[in-house]
């Protein structure tokens, strides 16, 4: 099995999307859980419910965002080099909650002082909102395009600040993100537990649900037809190593949308993002909690194919240079690096999803009050 | 122009949480194979404490794996935020090993993790055993694969430089994979780290046999440290990181600048016991020596010189002048004469690129550097001794220390008289801070030591940077020492207090606390 270049680095944008939707689906579940915890749980006992449903599976699930990292780095070194140190502040401030969190799940029980335990939920919830929130800024910010340029040497230089990444349509983003990760947190805590936390948590069901379906209409409409797309003009041969700055970007209003009409196939993802929610919510209605969270997961993944699909083939737009922008074609490491990384990839990921769903498997069933060995 | 400011605050925010990351790593390293080890014991002899013995060395286990975990992420994240440049120019190679860590081991240590707390009661004592397995297995590859991704910047075999897109690319992934100093980097920190692990059970153990509580679980939890310790620590020294010092230009700069070594000399070498090593002057002021030792440490011969700063310098000087010319045929290429003679004389002289990048700080342009300016960049191509000649001593004396202890243990543990050897104990809880202290020096050794280089003799350090501002940079090293300083506080306080208490946190009232006396 011997890929052309062009079919590598094809290949890579899917399965880095695969790694983003891994760790939403997963990872989503801890960062909402967090955020929701002192708002679910009234009581000392019921925040440890709360907190046990994610505490055998939360170190996992943060392993997706790391390795997504990772495979950025291996497979697009120029995104990972460019996007990083143009949203410095951006990423600080993603970077100090995944810091805080970890040691504040672990801490937050080993003493039993009330004003130890609010500190360390305070902490928590914060650890969860703010990177949910952040991570779809970061989102919105790419469809209006980042700024920065390269010189000669391919040394990257941004320009634009913290408060530039923030408009009222990339808090739009913001907002989609939190509401849909929201939702899938309290889907599978729905899934978790019973009683009074169980009746709380489906009214924030139905709350989120709705949030999540305005925002995300709204800001589908807006990107398509009011923002300033991008679109390839020219490029040299793909299946060649290609220089970002070699190439001929077009910018206008509703180019976004351009992908839309070439492949109309690709109008199903945000349909079925929005069907996905809808079914999810139906469901968790009538108490089939595992069904409406597989079906949650499938909207969380729709919506970051829509997301790819729209900007396909850009990674990273250029704003200050749109010939500067990154796209799947220039962006990638050398042939090698990406065949060898796809094979690891496809021996290692199979492993992983096959011991992930042991341990899901092993910890089945409600999370009660009372305490296994263990627990937190 | 070279930012200096914005090169040394990067530098600093990459030193403080790297060394703070390795206050935790080795001691996740060590434990995860002492709780293995104790679990094993529990599996086949069905003795309850060891069952207990696993638990409450493993809530220790835990607060110190949230922070190893948490403050990972800021390494990772800082190759793109601070060093964009360097994570364009070698992330076609670097970035696998890094990809690979989370995808074979990070995952797997992660994941079960949390069955290793949460699963007692879920699966059979085979199962759980396994999963205690897995995770001391993944951590240790986690290790391995960073190791890996380290020793290639000590050492990079296997990868070649590539003029269209500006950046290294990947030649072999087996070179890589094995490269020899990645090897020798990996038996020498993974076992540092069960070092860690032991004299962390071993004080702790120490502090209740002198407190005489809980003598039945303190005497077995010393017991496996003393064994499992005196292993590791005979295993860092026999095959410590000298072996690797001999491979590599900037292995063999980093040996001379250890012995504070500026001539070379006759083999076998001598060895420097005390002195001020002195950059300007190229002189180590007060050397105390001791004939033929370091040649027979460094090179296992006789015959092998151990080559000295001065004469490296001079072959660097060569290396710059050639790494001049790469450059200059490197402008041709990017002005566009692509013809085949051009490229030729490139491939020739290409691997000397780095040395020609050296010149940067002096001179925009490279080509147009003057002999001072190439002496200037010669000089500068070594890093400065005197820290890491000090850091390794203390290293060393650190590791002999804790290899008398660990004899001792050994000794008086299998004479069944420990309890009874006070001095011992308050020995062993007087280690406590010492597989730390060597951990941090080594770290100094290894990675202060590469410098000026990112990568050997490919990317200077300050040509890694991005292109921000120093404020920024500012911003988040506050930010982050802030945050480091209060979780280190926190996560000490707690240490204390869990270590203190004992195994009566289990609440399984067979311990000390929960019989009022004893």
């Amino acid at each position: 099995m011997i890929f052309d270049y062009e079919t590598l680095k094809f290949i890579w944008l899917l399965l880095i999307g695969a790694l983003f939707i891994g760790f939403a689906v997963m990872g989503g579940v801890d960062l909402g859980a967090c955020a929701l915890m002192p708002f679910i749980g009234k009581t000392d006992d019921e925040r440890r419910i709360v907190l046990n449903c994610i505490g055998p599976t939360w170190e996992g699930n943060q392993v997706w965002l790391v390795t997504a990292a990772g495979a950025i780095f291996a497979a697009w070194p120029l995104v990972y080099a460019t996007a990083f140190s143009t949203l410095y502040v951006a990423l600080l401030l993603v970077l100090i909650p995944l810091i805080l969190r970890p040691p504040g799940l672990d801490f937050r029980s080993k003493l039993p002082s009330a004003r130890w335990r609010t500190f360390w939920d305070c902490c928590i919830s914060i650890t969860g909102f703010l990177p949910a929130f952040l991570f779809g800024v970061v989102f919105g910010n790419l469809f209006i395009g980042i700024p920065f340029y390269y010189d000669k040497n391919m040394v990257s230089h941004p320009s634009g600040d913290l408060f530039s990444l923030l408009t009222p349509f990339t808090l739009l983003f913001g907002v989609c993100s939190l509401s849909i990760l929201l939702l899938q947190a309290s889907l599978f805590l729905q899934h978790k537990t019973d009683g009074v936390i169980n009746e709380r948590i489906r009214k924030t069901v139905r709350s989120f649900g709705l949030l999540f379906l305005v925002s995300f209409i709204v800001a589908w409409i807006w990107t398509l037809t009011r923002i300033e797309g991008y679109q390839l003009f020219s490029i040299s041969d793909v299946n060649e190593s290609v220089i970002p700055y070699s190439k001929q970007v077009i910018q206008g209003l509703s180019y976004w949308s351009n992908n839309y009409e070439r492949y109309p196939l690709g109008y199903l993802a945000p349909i079925l993002c929005v069907g996905f929610v809808i079914i999810a919510f139906i469901l968790s209605i009538v108490r089939w909690s595992r069904t409406a969270f597989v079906s949650n997961s499938l909207a969380i993944a729709c919506l970051i194919i829509a997301a790819l699909f729209t900007l396909y083939p850009f990674i990273l737009p250029s704003v200050s240079f749109p010939n500067h922008s990154l796209t799947i074609w220039d962006a990638t490491s050398s042939k090698l690096t990406l065949t060898w990384m796809l094979w690891a990839t496809l021996i290692l990921l199979p492993i992983v999803l096959g011991y992930t769903g042991w341990v899901i498997r092993v910890m089945r069933g409600k999370v009660t009050a009372i305490p296994e060995t263990g627990s937190y | 122009m070279i930012d200096d400011t914005l090169v040394n605050l990067s530098r600093l925010q990459f030193a403080l949480t790297a060394l703070y990351h390795f206050l935790f790593v080795p001691l996740t390293l060590g434990l995860a194979f002492v709780l293995a080890i104790m679990e094993s014991v529990y599996v086949m002899t069905g003795k309850i404490i060891y069952k207990d013995m696993t638990r409450f060395w493993g809530k220790l286990f835990a607060i110190n794996f949230a922070m190893g975990v948490a403050t990972g992420i800021t390494l990772e994240f800082q190759f793109g935020t601070n060093w964009s440049y360097y994570a364009h120019y070698v992330g076609d190679i670097f970035g696998v090993p890094l990809a690979i860590e989370g995808l074979m081991a990070f995952f797997l240590e992660s994941t079960l993790v949390g069955l290793f707390f949460f699963g007692w009661d879920r699966l059979t004592r085979i199962q759980h055993l396994a999963v205690t397995w897995l995770v001391a297995l993944g951590s240790n590859l986690s290790a391995l694969w960073i190791l890996i991704a380290n020793g290639w910047m000590q050492y990079p075999v296997g990868t070649h430089f590539n003029f269209e897109t500006m950046r290294m690319e990947l030649s072999s992934l087996s070179d890589i994979f094995f490269n020899p100093v990645a090897q020798v980097k990996f038996v020498h920190t993974v076992a540092s780290g069960y070092v860690t692990g032991t004299i962390f059970v071993l004080a702790i153990s120490a502090y209740y046999l002198l407190k005489g509580r809980d003598l039945a679980f303190a005497k077995r939890s010393f017991a496996v440290a003393a064994g499992f310790g005196l292993a590791s620590i005979l295993s860092v020294i026999v095959l410590g990181d000298e072996s690797g010092y001999s491979i590599g230009t900037v292995q063999k700069v980093k040996l001379a600048a250890i012995e504070g070594m500026w001539e070379t000399e006759p083999a076998p070498a001598s060895f420097t016991v005390f002195g001020i090593p002195d950059n300007e002057m190229q002189m180590t002021h007060y050397a105390l020596k001791i004939p033929y030792v370091l040649g027979l440490i460094a090179t296992r011969s006789i015959d092998e010189p151990v080559i000295g700063l001065k004469d490296l310098i001079a072959q660097h000087e060569e290396k710059i002048k050639t790494g001049i010319k790469a450059y200059g045929l490197l402008q041709k290429l990017k002005a566009g004469d692509k013809s085949e003679r051009t490229i030729d004389a490139f491939n020739t002289v290409k691997n000397n690129l780095g040395y020609g990048l050296l010149l940067k700080r002096y001179t925009p342009n490279v080509v147009d550097a003057t002999t001072e300016q190439i002496h200037q960049a010669a000089k500068s191509s070594i890093p400065k001794s005197f820290p890491i000649f000090w850091a390794f001593r203390i290293m060393v004396g650190a590791g002999m220390l804790m290899l008398l202890l660990f004899i001792l243990a050994f000794y008086y543990n299998a004479k069944r008289n420990v309890e009874n050897k006070k001095w011992l104990l308050k020995f062993a809880i007087c280690s406590l801070p010492l597989p730390w202290i060597a951990a941090e020096c080594g770290w100094i050794v290894a990675e202060y030591g590469r410098q000026p280089w990112a990568i050997a003799e490919i990317l200077p350090t300050f040509l890694g940077v991005s292109s921000i501002s120093s404020s920024q940079v500012l911003l988040s090293l506050g930010s982050l020492i802030a945050l480091y300083t209060a979780l280190l506080v926190v996560e000490l306080y707690l240490m204390f207090k869990y270590a203190r208490l004992g195994p009566s946190t289990l609440e399984t009232g067979r311990y000390y606390f929960e019989r009022g006396s004893k």
